[in-house]
């Protein structure tokens, strides 16, 4: 397998656009540009970058079992990833809107059952659509965008202060970093010189209102975050092989940022006719369903071969 | 029962027309807060500030002390929990006419823990200069701009967006100064705010044919509240009073009441209905009604412990209300 991992990977990407998109075309509504612009990056982090737990077989989440309180615990979904061991790495989802991708992600990588998507959003189920902490996954609470990137520096100052080996690797979108919130965090990261830390960004370019030039321009956005001290790439997010370079690079002294160009509608150019609103795909008429379902047989034959 | 789609929108654009001082800001969720139209009629008072609700605020509060009125349009949890001091500050303090539009307040998204306006009443309510309104139906969100504009000083407004039902007819004005009277009785005072106010509707409805006598008033304004004639009422009930709301029993609804009984003087006794010191999580918001007890059947369960009775009254029988389905086409993403 590791003679041809990119093969692999590829498979794995495609894998998780058509897994979302048949979702979105059977419940007339799903986060697809996601997919689209992050299938490249999921698929390297699983299968290249991050150091997890050997699985047995895949996971099925239990139940949603209530909030915490005093009588009980938080619960996460770490179980899927690392399972908190110090050789292990950490995966934070900050854009909760993406638990959809990372389900696609965690089923494709044999992480869990997709029997599991059948929860998806159901009353009673750990299953959420904006996932929470103690959905398959997730290990934080992250769905308010901008805290994810805190709490995993604060994970990364406990991992380094105890000398684990594991690092802390976030996933993050770019509208969220228009938030203050990100910046404190970049601005502390690098104070803290949290180097066990590496964030992959998805610059898809577009968030809930539209392009992102045009919401709130964050742009040129490799510079400000070098300006704030950490070390950035920025490469082309449909790129595995830069990706997984990128993921095994040794670490600087401060944290490093890897800026991801990618493409909302990649290997989907019918999503083009949404332009400039992807955010989530909900179809207008059954004739815009069916032109879906079509492109989702197109997928599947080319995948076969 | 009529059911509206997107009322705000529309009524936004209409409102807005000659007031030339309003200015929209949004959060990216225009179009999940119905500011959409609004940006197209007058995209010169649209103003779009990113993922980035700080700033906005206190931006906001710049923008007021100028003469201008901001019209704050986000979910309303995104509102007072990432932006606290800054509309503490920045708003509240210096008393400007800032409105803030908080949408899906508590149950009403799905999307969890992170989306879920619980406890915002309660903090809200305990910032000096704020006023707070929580709209019930279609006619409520059609008066609530025209209200908030009118006050001078910062408003905080609970909106209710997509498919809505009209409770209350338009043709008999809107008095947000005043509770809402709906219905006469001497068993219990009923108090219900926002959704749970069509809840408390149905369930008195069928109470009354099963003989218990409710006095239901529909709250829109929770702060100021000051209503020494509903305490009276309370203290000449059978039973006391019942509040029921989609929000923590902690700060709201259910705390202001308690706080006036006490106040004023009232024996009697009060029961809460609402968020029982819980976080929620995402579900549907029947089924989230259900669970947290939000909903009629919830409200005659409690009416049948205090009274000691059963009624058997069956949930097909009472009357039917109307739910958007999760993906419902009057909402444009998936929230």
């Amino acid at each position: 397998m590791n003679s041809n991992w990119q093969e692999d990977v590829k498979q794995m990407a495609s894998g998780i656009r058509l897994r979302v998109l048949k979702h979105t075309i059977d419940s007339n509504g799903g986060y697809l540009s996601q997919a689209c612009s992050s299938a490249e990056l999921f698929s390297v982090l699983y299968k290249r970058i991050l150091k997890l737990d050997k699985l047995e077989k895949p996971l099925l989440p239990e139940k949603f079992q209530g909030v915490p309180n005093s009588e009980r615990k938080a619960v996460t979904g770490i179980n899927f990833n690392g399972g908190g061991k110090q050789e292990n790495d950490n995966f934070i989802l900050s854009p909760a809107q993406y638990a959809l991708v990372l389900y696609a992600a965690l089923i494709e990588a044999g992480r869990m059952d997709e029997k599991a998507m059948e929860e998806y959003n159901k009353d009673g189920s750990s299953v959420e659509m904006i996932g929470a902490e103690h959905s398959p996954g997730m290990e934080v609470t992250t769905g308010s965008l901008g805290q994810g990137i805190s709490q995993a520096a604060g994970i990364a100052y406990a991992r380094k202060v105890r000398g684990d080996s594991g690092r802390v690797v976030v996933f993050l979108s770019d509208g969220e970093c228009q938030s203050g919130e990100f910046w404190e965090a970049v601005q502390a990261m690098s104070f803290l010189k949290l180097n066990n830390m590496l964030m992959f960004i998805d610059v898809n370019g577009f968030q809930c209102d539209g392009e992102t030039k045009d919401v709130m321009n964050i742009e040129p956005f490799d510079e400000r975050i070098r300006a704030f001290g950490a070390r950035v790439f920025r490469i082309n997010g449909h790129d595995i092989e830069k990706i997984a370079e990128l993921g095994e690079l040794p670490p600087a002294d401060v944290p490093t940022f890897v800026l991801c160009d990618t493409n909302p509608h990649k290997d989907m150019e019918i999503l083009k006719e949404r332009y400039p609103k992807y955010h989530y795909t909900r179809f207008s008429s059954d004739e815009e369903r069916e032109r879906y379902q079509e492109h989702y047989d197109e997928l599947l034959e080319a995948r076969r071969g | 029962m009529e059911i509206l789609r997107n009322v705000h929108a529309k009524n936004l654009v209409k409102w807005a027309e000659d007031k030339k001082d309003a200015y929209l800001l949004s959060a990216d969720l225009t179009s999940s807060c119905e500011a959409h139209l609004f940006k197209e009629a007058y995209p010169e008072r649209f103003l779009s500030m990113g993922i980035a609700e700080q700033n906005m605020l206190a931006f906001a509060g710049g923008m007021a002390r100028e003469g201008l009125v901001p019209l704050i349009h986000t979910f309303a949890v995104f509102i007072y929990r990432r932006a606290y001091d800054q509309i503490a500050m920045s708003v509240a303090y210096p008393n400007l006419p800032v409105k803030m539009f908080g949408f899906l307040p508590g149950i009403l998204t799905p999307g969890g823990a992170t989306h879920q306006a619980i406890e915002d009443i309660s903090v809200m309510r305990s910032l000096p200069n704020m006023t707070i309104i929580e709209c019930g139906d279609a006619t409520d969100v059609e008066a609530s701009l025209g209200y908030a504009y009118s006050i001078d000083g910062p408003v905080y407004v609970r909106v209710l967006r997509g498919e809505i039902p009209r409770l209350f007819s338009p043709d008999d004005g809107v008095d947000f100064s005043k509770p809402r009277k709906l219905r006469e009785g001497n068993d219990f005072v009923l108090l219900t705010s926002g959704i749970c106010t069509e809840e408390g509707m149905r369930a008195a409805a069928a109470l009354e044919e099963q003989g218990v006598s409710i006095s239901h008033y529909h709250i829109t304004t929770l702060k100021p509240f000051d209503h020494p004639e509903i305490v009276a009422e309370i203290e000449k009930s059978k039973y006391g009073a019942i509040t029921m709301e989609n929000h923590s029993i902690i700060g709201g609804l259910g705390t202001i009441i308690a706080e006036q009984m006490a106040e004023y003087g009232c024996t009697k006794k009060l029961h809460r209905l609402g968020l029982k010191d819980t976080f929620v999580h995402g579900a549907s918001q029947r089924y989230l009604m259900r669970k947290y007890g939000l909903d009629a059947i919830a409200l005659i369960a409690k009416i049948e412990e205090i009274t000691k009775t059963r009624f058997n009254i069956l949930e097909e029988s009472l009357r039917e209300t109307y739910t958007p389905s999760l993906h419902s086409d009057y909402k444009p993403e998936a929230l």
